[in-house]
């Protein structure tokens, strides 16, 4: 590493290939070679999608064990935080406001605490969707995989969080005199539509997010609306008992309201089909593969352009 | 600084000479978002969206033109270096090869799908070295299967157990250098077409190091085209036959690694 002296000629080009000349797209062409990071069609997107799902599913258990991984009751805070926040609404709401306007007492804590459960499903699926490209910025500019990994793996996340909460869910609804039967199997296919319209709702978010962060700090704001129109502490057709029918229908039609209902008529004896609108199913369905296969659409056709910022 | 690995470069005949990368005029743009000016207040940011519209300056928006106009060939066999001081636009061209960045103008062309070797994003400090090796594997592409069949070698290369157990305890345990060295084993543990390594070498203690070097040199003979970023001057003269030598973001040489490494070192005043 000493012989400074000496002048070594520049070797531009190094040594000079037989295609010397062709300009990069031909060459390209004639080695078969493709544009690095280009955005592949739907269909093979979704196919490459697939061939990542153990990576979704793995992606997501991490997440979830990581988040209690330094507390000493470890894995019991997956239970035991659902539990407080029941009780916390609870005590707001049926102790202090006395908000079962239509229901009765046995009737709507467990109305209320299943509520609160389905609706901070769809509200972290959102708020974890806004944050999936842009807070995880590093891991889309050192790995290769379709970009839709990560708001489906954070919906996904936030499913099994709601598995856990369930048990508590189940518990109550019990301890209040609903007894377990054939009709609580309902809440699977109820679960799985509204795990679809999550994922179409997160992955909508995370292309917003990616190119505007400052969604994170709005959204907390317009999901405290939504939860607040959902009847999420209260039940819709009690508390507009007297005011024209179509509004009632208006507010029933709301996807968080759709959801919520049919897992508690699913669960709760005292919450009968007379508090669901027509068609729930089909609203609920189509509610589900809309979001689903809009946001899907909508969060691939931009895929060549996360990690950018 | 014992041993001295000859470059392993003359063995290719000039025959087949298969272009695997083609970068064609290639800029790469990054934007900042609220570091114009230094005014950080309410009401200077209230202003830059009320003034939007009227183009990315204006809205507060920084540019960092961090690569500018880089075109090269690079073939199938080679070992290319990148040097160049810091901030000079090397890991951002790497990771525009590797499509991870999208490039404001030019192309890449590519065989295949580069990797960058690296997972470190993909691995959570809270799980089990465990759980990190599956979840990095998986992250980085590879089946249940081909984890499972590598797991052993991935822990008994990264040495994590030699002193005990410690592959079951979460990563935040470990010290940096543990950490290191596992990060190492799970990101070298795949074949790659393109590979292209960031200053990888520099971890873990000197028998890490040695063996690291020996894995970089495998890879490499399995891989069609290998990258380098490095500030070391030896570990490239080592693997590399041919360096691309990057200033401000502009392709300054490009050529056999004696002749350019002479030149750099002369720039550098070394």
């Amino acid at each position: 590493m000493s012989e400074t002296t000496h002048d070594g000629g520049v070797a531009l080009g190094a040594a000079s290939p037989p295609d010397e000349g062709l300009p990069a797209a031909r060459l390209a062409a004639k080695y078969g070679l493709s544009v690095s990071g280009a955005r592949p069609p739907l269909r093979e997107y979704v196919r490459q999608l697939w061939g990542r799902r153990h990576f979704i599913l793995a992606f997501s258990q991490a997440k979830l064990t990581a988040q209690y991984s330094q507390a000493k009751l470890g894995q019991v805070w997956q239970v035991a935080t659902p539990l407080l926040n029941a009780a916390v609404y609870y005590f707001i709401f049926g102790v202090i406001l006395k908000a079962n306007k239509g229901l009765g007492h046995d009737t709507y804590i467990p109305f209320l605490v299943t509520g609160v459960f389905v609706f901070t499903f769809t509200q972290s699926s959102v708020m974890a969707g806004v944050r999936a490209i842009s807070g995880n910025l590093g891991l889309v500019r050192a790995l290769h995989f379709p970009r839709a990994s990560l708001p489906i793996s954070f919906a996904l996340q936030q499913l099994q969080q709601l598995l856990f909460s369930m048990i508590v869910v189940f518990v109550i609804t019990t301890a209040f005199g609903s007894y377990p039967s054939l009709s609580w199997l309902l809440i699977v296919p109820a679960l799985a539509l509204q795990f679809l319209f999550n994922s179409g709702l997160a992955l909508i978010l995370a292309r917003l997010g990616a190119k505007t962060p400052d969604l994170a700090q709005l959204m907390p704001f317009v999901l405290r609306t939504w939860m607040y129109a959902s009847g999420v502490m209260f039940s819709i057709s009690g508390m507009l008992a007297g005011k024209p029918e179509w509004v009632t229908r208006l507010m029933q039609a709301n996807p968080a309201a759709i959801y919520m209902d049919l897992i508690r008529f699913a669960l709760i004896d005292g919450y009968g089909a007379a508090n669901l609108p027509p068609h729930v199913w089909a609203l609920a369905v189509a509610w589900a593969v809309v979001v689903f296969a809009g946001g899907f659409v909508f969060f691939w056709k931009a895929e060549e352009r996360y990690g950018r910022g | 600084m014992a041993e001295h690995h000859p470059a392993q470069g003359g063995a290719r005949g000039a025959g087949d000479r298969v272009p695997t990368v083609i970068a064609d005029e290639l800029h790469i743009v990054y934007r900042v978002n609220g570091a114009k000016s230094g005014k950080g207040s309410a009401t200077a940011a209230l202003s830059r969206i009320v003034k939007r519209g009227s183009g990315d300056s204006a809205r507060g928006v920084r540019k960092v033109h961090a690569v500018r106009g880089v075109s090269f060939v690079a073939h199938k066999g080679e070992a290319i270096g990148l040097i160049g001081s810091n901030g000079s636009g090397k890991s951002t061209l790497l990771r525009a090869i590797a499509g991870l960045l999208p490039a404001e103008r030019g192309k890449v062309y590519t065989d295949g799908q580069p990797s960058l070797l690296g997972v470190n994003a993909a691995l959570m400090n809270d799980l089990t070295g465990e759980r990190n090796v599956i979840l990095g594997g998986l992250a980085m592409g590879m089946s249940r299967e081909e984890i499972k069949e590598r797991y052993q070698d991935i822990v008994d290369f990264s040495g994590i157990n030699e002193k005990g157990d410690f592959i079951t305890l979460p990563m935040r345990t470990y010290s940096s250098g543990m950490a290191a060295r596992l990060r190492f084993s799970i990101a070298a543990a795949k074949d790659h077409d393109v590979l292209m390594i960031d200053e990888a070498l520099a971890t873990g203690d000197r028998k890490f190091q040695t063996r690291s070097e020996e894995r970089i040199r495998e890879l490499r003979k399995e891989a069609g085209t290998v990258f380098l970023v490095s500030h070391n001057n030896k570990s490239i003269r080592d693997t590399c036959d041919r360096v691309l030598w990057l200033e401000r973001g502009e392709l300054r040489m490009d050529g056999p690694t004696d002749e350019v490494l002479k030149e750099y070192e002369k720039f550098t005043g070394k």
